[in-house]
C-alpha cells in the first residue's frame, strides 16, 4: 500500500474539536398508527481517528440517526436538533450542498453491498466516479481510474487492475463489501459511517472485512461510526460505545468500561443474553422479557421500565437523563472519557457492581433431559445419515438441455443423532448445510448414500410410510416472518399439522392452547394473525407448530439468526427447556458458533459439501483439530474487549471455492494456512489424497464425556492435524 | 407491523436482516388488522370511493328500476315515437315507441351481470391454472403455459364472432363462458410467477414437510396469499368484460335480440346519434361511467393493498394548523384508467442451476 499511502495522506486535523457533533437530534416519521418518534434527543461526538460503536436492537433508532447525518432520510421524516460536521451545521442544508459533503468528507458503508453498487457498471468505474464527482475537474479520467485500482488494491482485492473491470455480480459478498469500503475512502473522508457492514456476511468474511475497515481507518485517519447489533463485533474494534434503546442513548463510555462495568440494566441484559464462545459448561442465557416499546406514543418514564427487572415506581414518572456514572473503583477518570448511563438506580448497580445474573432472574442451570443420562451408545438412533450425496446438474440451453457440469452440494457426509441429543451443523453459506437439511426433510432417495429416520430408510418408503415419518420429523425455519402463513390465524397454523395427520377436532381444540402455553404464549393468542406478533413470538409459534405432533426429531434451520439478541436468548432457553421436558433430538443448523456452543451436544463442521470435523462440542471447541474449524472459531468475536484484543485471528484468504469445481485432494487446501507452511512433499499429499475423518487420540478433551464409545468423540479430516486453541 | 411501518424504509438500507430503519415492534393487539388498514387506505383515495359509490348505485339502479319505472323495456308506447327526454319517458323513446330509460336499465343490467360473471370466472380460472402450473412446474407447467400461449395468440374477437351463430337463440350464459375463456391468460401468467416465488417461501415448505397435499397447499396457502392481486384483477376484468361484451354486441355477435345490452343499444342508437342523440347518449354515458368507476376502484384497491405504494400513504398536512385535526389529504393524482395489472411479466423459468446454498 505504499502507493496509496502518498495518495491517502491523513489530512492534518484542522481543529482539535470533534469531527462530528450531534446534539439533541430528533427524527420522526409519519405512519398509519401515528408519528413514529424514531430518534428522541440523541447527542454524541466523534473525534478524529476514533471509532464509536453504536449498539442497539432493531428499532432502537441507530440506523435512522446515521441516516440523518448523511441527509438520506425520506422527505416525510421530520428532523430537528443539530448535526455539526467539523463545526459546520449540516441540518437544513439543501440536498445539493449536502452532496458536496457526502461521499467527500463523510462516507457511508451500507449493510448490503449488492444494493450499494450499481449492477450495470464495472466496479472500477464506480470508484473512479466517486473520485471524479468530488474532484471538480482537477483530476483527469485516467488518473481517477488509476486511483480506483490503487484503492481496490488497498482493500485487498487480488489482481486489482483486472478486477476493476469486473461487474459487481462477479464478486462475492465479502469482496463487494471491500469495493464499497474502497469507494467510501476514495476521497480520504474525515468520517466513515458503517451501518451493519458485516451483518450480511459469513463470520470468516466478517473478520476479513473488519480488518479492511481497520486498514482503511489507519490510512485515512478518519473517525468511524460503526453501527451494529452485535456486541462481539464492536468489542474488538470500537474505542467508545453508545448503547441505544427506544431512540435514545442509554449508556455511553469507553468500550472496556462498558463491557466490564455495565451500569444500565438494558446493557446488562444485552451482555447476559449473548451466548459466548468462551463459555464453559452450560449456563442459561439471560433473556430480557417483553419487547421494545412502540415509538408511536411512549408513556412517560423510562422506556425500558416495562422490561426492566429493577424497575421501581420512580422509573415510571420521568425519563432518566444520561448522567455520569458514580466513580466506584472505575478507571473512567484516568481515561478521560466519562462513563454515562441513563438509569435512576445507577448508584445501586455501581455499588454492588452487579452482573447480569444478579439483575435478571435466571433459572439455576440448564436442565438435562432424562435420556441424556443413558450413555450415548445405548440410546436409540433417531437420524442416521450415511455417505449422503446430493449433486445438482448444471445445464445449458433451453431447447436441448445438456449437462455441462455438476454442483457437488453435499458430497458424502455421515453422521447420526441419538435420542435426546443436539447436533449442531455449522459452516459458511454455500457449504451444503441447507441442502443436507432439505435432503433429510424431503424424504426422497438421495443421489447417493442413505438417510434413515428412526431406523426407516427413506428410499424404501411409500407414500403412507413417508407421511408416518413426517409425524416424527418436524422443522423450524430461520425466518419467523416467512415461515408462518400471513393469512392464517395462529390457531389454524398450529392446527394444520394435526389436521393433515387426521386428528379429531376435539383433540386439536385441546392441543392448541396447550401448545401456546408450552412455548410461553397465551391461549388467547390463537385467534390473532402472525403479523400481530414480534419476531421472537413468531419464532415461538413456529416452534409450537413443530411440536404439535409430538415429534422425536426437530430440524432447526438457523432458528435464532433473524432475531435480536435479547429475544434470541429467550428462544434458546425455550429450546433447551423443551428438549429436557420432551426428550427431543435436534438437528441444529447455524452459522453462529456461539449459539451452537451453547445449545449443542455434538457439532459437525462442514466445508464444501464435506464434514471436516465432528465430535462432542467441548472437544471441538476447545481442541479444534482442523485448520478450518480453527479459522472459523477464531473469526467469531468474543464480547470481551480485553480478550478480543489479545486473541490471534486466523484470517482465511479468499472465498469458498465453487462446489461445481472443488479442489482436488483436500478441499480446504486452497485456503489453508497450514498447507502453506508444509514441505513440498507434505503438500503433495494434500493435493493428491482426500483426507478421511479420523478419530482423535486421547489428547482430545472430550474423553470423559463419552466413555462408552471407547476413546474421544472427536473426528477430524486432516492429514496434519495439529490442535490449536483459538477461543 | 410490516405493513404499518414500511413507509419509512425508502431511506436506503435494505432491510435484509435488521429491518427498515424503523422497525419498532408493536404490541400485539395494538396493531391495526390488515383489513382495517386496507379499508383506511382505500377510503383515503377519493376517486376510488367515488367509483365505488358509482358502481353500487349503478347496480342498484339497474336492478331496482323495474320497481319504480313507469315503463317496461319490452312495452311500446304507440302515442310517443322518437320523443325527446321528458314527461313520463325519462330518457325519451325510440322510433317504435320503446322507453329508452327502461331499455338502458335493462341493458345495463345485462352488461353489468355479464361483466361481473366474466370477471369472477376468468380470475378463478386464471388463479387455478396459474397456481397449478407454478406449483408443480415441469411438464404440467409446460403444457399449461403452452395452452395459455395458444389462447393468447388466437384472435378472441374473431373466434367469438365466428362462433356466435352457434349460440344464437341459446342462453346468454354461453356468451359469458366464451368471454371468460378468452380473458384469463395474462393473469394466469402473473399468478404462475407469483406462485413460483410463494412456493419458495418457508410457510409453503413447512406445509409440504408436514405432509399437506398439493391441492390443499394451493387452496389454503398460495391462493389466499395472492388475494390482493386477484381482487384487483377481478375488478379490472369486470371493466374489460363490459367493454368486450359491448363491442361484440355492437356488431351483433354478443347478446341477441330481443334481449338488450348496452352494446346493442349503442348499435341501434348510433345511426341516429346526431338527430336523436338521446337514443345513443344515455347508453354510451352509462358505459363510460361503468368502466371508469370500475377502473378507479381497481386503482384504489391496488394502492390500498400494496404496502409499497406511495399514493395511499397518509399525507402530512403542508402547514401545521393549530387545532385543526390533520385529516388525510386526498391523493389528487389523476386516476389512470389503464389496466392496473403489473406491467412486468414474471420471468419464465428460474435459472437452471438449482440452489445449493448452505
Amino acid at each position: 500500500m505504499t502507493a496509496a499511502d502518498t495518495l491517502l495522506d491523513p489530512s492534518p486535523s484542522d481543529a482539535d474539536g470533534p469531527v462530528l457533533a450531534v446534539s439533541d437530534l430528533t427524527v420522526s416519521f409519519p405512519s398509519e398508527a401515528g408519528r413514529v418518534r424514531a430518534v428522541r434527543g440523541l447527542s454524541y461526538e466523534v473525534r478524529a481517528g476514533e471509532v464509536l460503536g453504536v449498539v442497539g436492537e432493531s428499532g432502537s433508532g441507530k440506523s435512522v440517526s446515521s441516516m440523518a447525518v448523511m441527509g438520506l432520510l425520506p422527505p416525510t421524516a421530520r428532523v430537528s436538533g443539530s448535526i455539526r460536521f467539523r463545526g459546520r451545521e449540516l441540518l437544513g442544508l439543501s440536498d445539493v450542498e449536502l452532496s458536496r459533503v457526502r461521499g467527500d468528507r463523510v462516507a457511508m458503508v451500507f449493510q448490503d453491498p449488492l444494493s450499494a453498487l450499481t449492477p450495470v457498471f464495472p466496479v472500477g468505474e464506480q470508484i473512479a466516479e466517486a473520485v471524479l464527482v468530488h474532484a471538480g475537474g482537477r483530476v483527469s479520467r485516467s488518473a481517477a481510474a488509476r486511483r480506483a485500482v490503487e484503492l481496490l488494491d488497498l482493500v485487498g482485492i487480488p489482481h486489482a487492475a483486472e478486477r476493476a473491470k469486473a461487474f459487481p455480480h462477479e464478486f462475492s459478498g465479502g469482496m463487494r463489501q471491500r469495493v464499497v469500503i474502497a469507494m467510501a475512502i476514495a476521497n480520504d473522508p474525515d468520517l466513515i459511517i458503517a451501518d451493519e457492514p458485516t451483518t450480511a456476511l459469513d463470520v470468516t468474511v466478517q473478520a476479513q472485512v473488519l480488518e479492511v475497515l481497520k486498514t482503511a481507518q489507519e490510512v485515512t485517519g478518519a473517525a468511524i461510526v460503526l453501527i451494529t447489533h452485535d456486541l462481539g463485533v464492536v468489542a474488538g474494534f470500537a474505542d467508545r460505545l453508545m448503547v441505544m434503546y427506544a431512540g435514545r442513548a442509554v449508556e455511553t463510555g469507553p468500550v472496556d468500561e462498558i463491557y466490564r462495568r455495565p451500569r444500565m440494566p438494558y446493557t446488562l441484559g444485552l451482555l447476559g443474553a449473548l451466548p459466548r464462545l468462551d463459555a464453559e459448561g452450560k449456563q442459561p442465557l439471560v433473556p430480557i422479557e417483553g419487547q421494545p416499546p412502540s415509538l408511536v406514543d411512549l408513556p412517560p418514564g423510562c422506556p425500558f421500565a416495562p422490561r426492566c427487572p429493577m424497575a421501581v415506581p420512580e422509573c415510571l414518572t420521568e425519563e432518566p437523563a444520561l448522567l455520569a456514572v458514580p466513580d466506584v473503583g472505575s478507571d473512567a477518570a484516568t481515561t478521560g472519557t466519562p462513563h454515562h448511563a441513563a438509569c435512576v438506580r445507577v448508584g445501586e448497580i455501581a455499588r454492588v457492581d452487579a452482573a447480569p445474573e444478579d439483575v435478571y432472574e435466571v433459572e439455576a442451570e440448564v436442565p438435562e433431559p432424562e435420556v441424556a443420562r443413558v450413555p450415548r451408545a445405548e440410546r436409540a438412533t433417531v437420524l442416521d445419515v450415511r455417505e449422503l450425496v446430493r449433486h445438482y446438474p448444471v445445464t445449458k440451453g433451453t431447447v436441448f438441455r445438456r449437462r455441462v457440469g455438476t454442483v457437488r452440494a453435499v458430497d458424502g457426509i455421515t453422521f447420526d443423532i441419538r435420542e435426546g441429543e443436539t447436533l449442531g451443523l455449522v459452516g459458511e453459506s454455500g457449504c451444503g448445510k441447507t441442502t443436507t437439511l432439505m435432503e433429510i426433510l424431503g424424504l426422497a432417495a438421495p443421489t447417493g448414500g442413505s438417510v434413515a429416520v428412526l431406523g426407516k430408510d427413506v428410499s424404501t418408503l411409500d407414500r403412507r410410510g413417508r407421511k408416518a415419518v413426517r409425524r416424527d420429523l418436524q422443522v423450524v425455519f430461520q425466518d419467523p416472518m416467512a415461515s408462518l402463513d400471513p393469512r392464517m390465524p395462529v390457531g389454524d397454523i398450529l392446527a394444520e399439522p394435526m389436521r393433515v395427520h387426521g386428528e379429531d377436532r376435539q383433540r386439536i381444540a385441546r392441543r392448541v392452547p396447550e401448545l401456546l402455553r408450552l412455548v410461553g404464549l397465551r391461549p388467547e393468542h390463537a385467534d390473532r394473525y402472525p403479523a400481530e406478533f414480534s419476531g421472537g413470538q413468531r419464532q415461538r409459534i413456529g416452534i409450537a407448530r413443530a411440536l404439535a405432533l409430538e415429534p422425536r426429531l426437530v430440524v432447526l434451520d438457523e432458528p435464532v439468526s433473524a432475531l435480536d439478541v435479547s429475544v434470541q436468548a429467550g428462544v434458546i432457553n425455550l429450546l433447551d427447556e423443551l428438549k429436557a421436558k420432551l426428550g427431543l433430538a435436534y438437528l441444529f443448523v447455524a452459522h453462529d458458533l456461539s449459539v451452537v456452543r451453547h445449545i449443542a451436544d455434538r457439532v459437525a463442521v462442514m466445508y464444501l459439501g464435506r464434514i471436516v470435523e465432528i465430535g462432542a462440542v467441548d472437544a471441538v471447541f476447545e481442541t479444534p483439530g482442523h485448520p478450518y474449524t480453527q479459522a472459523l472459531l477464531s473469526a467469531i468475536p468474543i464480547p470481551d474487549p480485553e480478550k478480543e484484543r489479545r486473541r490471534e485471528r486466523i484470517i482465511l484468504a479468499g472465498d469458498l471455492p465453487s462446489p461445481a469445481n472443488p479442489p482436488s485432494g483436500c478441499r480446504f487446501r486452497t485456503r489453508c494456512f497450514l498447507h502453506a507452511t508444509l514441505t513440498d512433499e507434505d503438500r503433495r499429499r494434500c493435493v493428491e489424497v482426500d483426507p478421511a475423518l479420523e478419530r482423535q487420540g486421547d489428547r482430545a478433551g472430550g474423553a470423559e464425556r463419552d466413555p462408552g464409545a471407547g476413546g474421544a468423540d472427536h473426528e477430524v479430516a486432516c492429514h496434519f492435524t495439529t490442535v490449536r486453541r483459538v477461543v | 407491523m410490516s405493513v404499518t411501518l414500511k413507509d419509512t424504509d425508502s431511506a436506503g438500507t435494505s432491510g435484509a436482516a435488521a429491518g427498515g430503519p424503523v422497525d419498532a415492534a408493536v404490541e400485539p393487539g395494538r396493531t391495526l388488522t390488515r383489513g382495517r388498514l386496507v379499508l383506511r387506505r382505500f377510503l383515503r383515495n377519493r376517486l376510488a370511493l367515488v367509483g365505488m359509490v358509482a358502481i353500487a348505485s349503478l347496480y342498484a339502479m339497474a336492478f331496482l328500476s323495474p320497481l319504480f319505472a313507469p315503463w317496461d323495456h319490452q312495452q311500446q308506447d304507440y302515442t310517443a315515437f322518437l320523443r325527446p327526454p321528458g314527461g313520463n319517458h325519462w330518457f325519451g323513446t325510440t322510433q317504435i315507441g320503446e322507453d329508452v330509460f327502461a331499455q338502458t336499465m335493462r341493458g345495463l343490467q345485462k352488461s353489468l351481470t355479464i361483466g361481473l360473471l366474466v370477471g369472477v370466472i376468468s380470475t378463478a380460472l386464471a388463479s387455478l391454472v396459474g397456481a397449478t402450473a407454478g406449483y408443480f412446474g415441469g411438464w404440467v407447467d409446460r403444457i399449461l403455459m403452452w395452452l395459455v400461449d395458444l389462447l393468447l395468440v388466437l384472435p378472441s374477437f374473431l373466434i367469438i364472432s365466428i362462433a356466435s351463430p352457434a349460440f344464437r337463440g341459446k342462453s346468454w350464459l354461453l356468451f359469458v363462458v366464451l368471454l371468460a375463456l378468452f380473458g384469463w391468460m395474462i393473469t394466469a401468467r402473473i399468478v404462475r410467477g407469483m406462485t413460483m416465488t410463494l412456493k419458495e417461501r418457508e410457510f409453503v415448505k413447512a406445509a409440504r414437510f408436514m405432509g399437506q397435499s398439493p391441492l390443499r397447499i394451493i387452496l389454503r396457502h398460495i391462493v389466499p396469499n395472492m388475494a390482493s392481486l386477484l381482487i384487483i384483477d377481478a375488478t379490472v376484468n369486470v371493466g374489460a368484460a363490459v367493454l368486450a361484451e359491448t363491442g361484440l354486441s355492437y356488431f351483433g355477435f354478443g347478446v341477441q335480440p330481443p334481449d338488450v345490452s348496452l352494446g346493442t343499444l349503442i348499435a341501434t342508437g348510433t345511426r341516429a346519434a346526431f338527430t336523436f342523440p338521446w337514443m345513443f347518449l344515455f347508453a354510451g354515458g352509462f358505459l363510460v361511467l361503468t368502466v371508469l368507476s370500475v377502473n378507479w376502484v381497481g386503482d384504489g384497491l391496488r394502492d390500498a393493498l400494496d404496502p409499497t405504494s406511495t399514493r395511499a400513504r397518509r399525507r402530512e398536512p403542508r402547514r401545521r394548523r393549530a387545532g385543526a385535526t390533520a385529516s388525510a389529504a386526498p391523493s389528487a393524482a389523476p386516476a389512470t384508467t389503464s389496466s392496473a395489472k403489473p406491467s412486468t411479466t414474471p420471468s419464465d423459468r428460474p435459472q437452471s442451476t438449482d440452489g445449493s446454498a448452505g
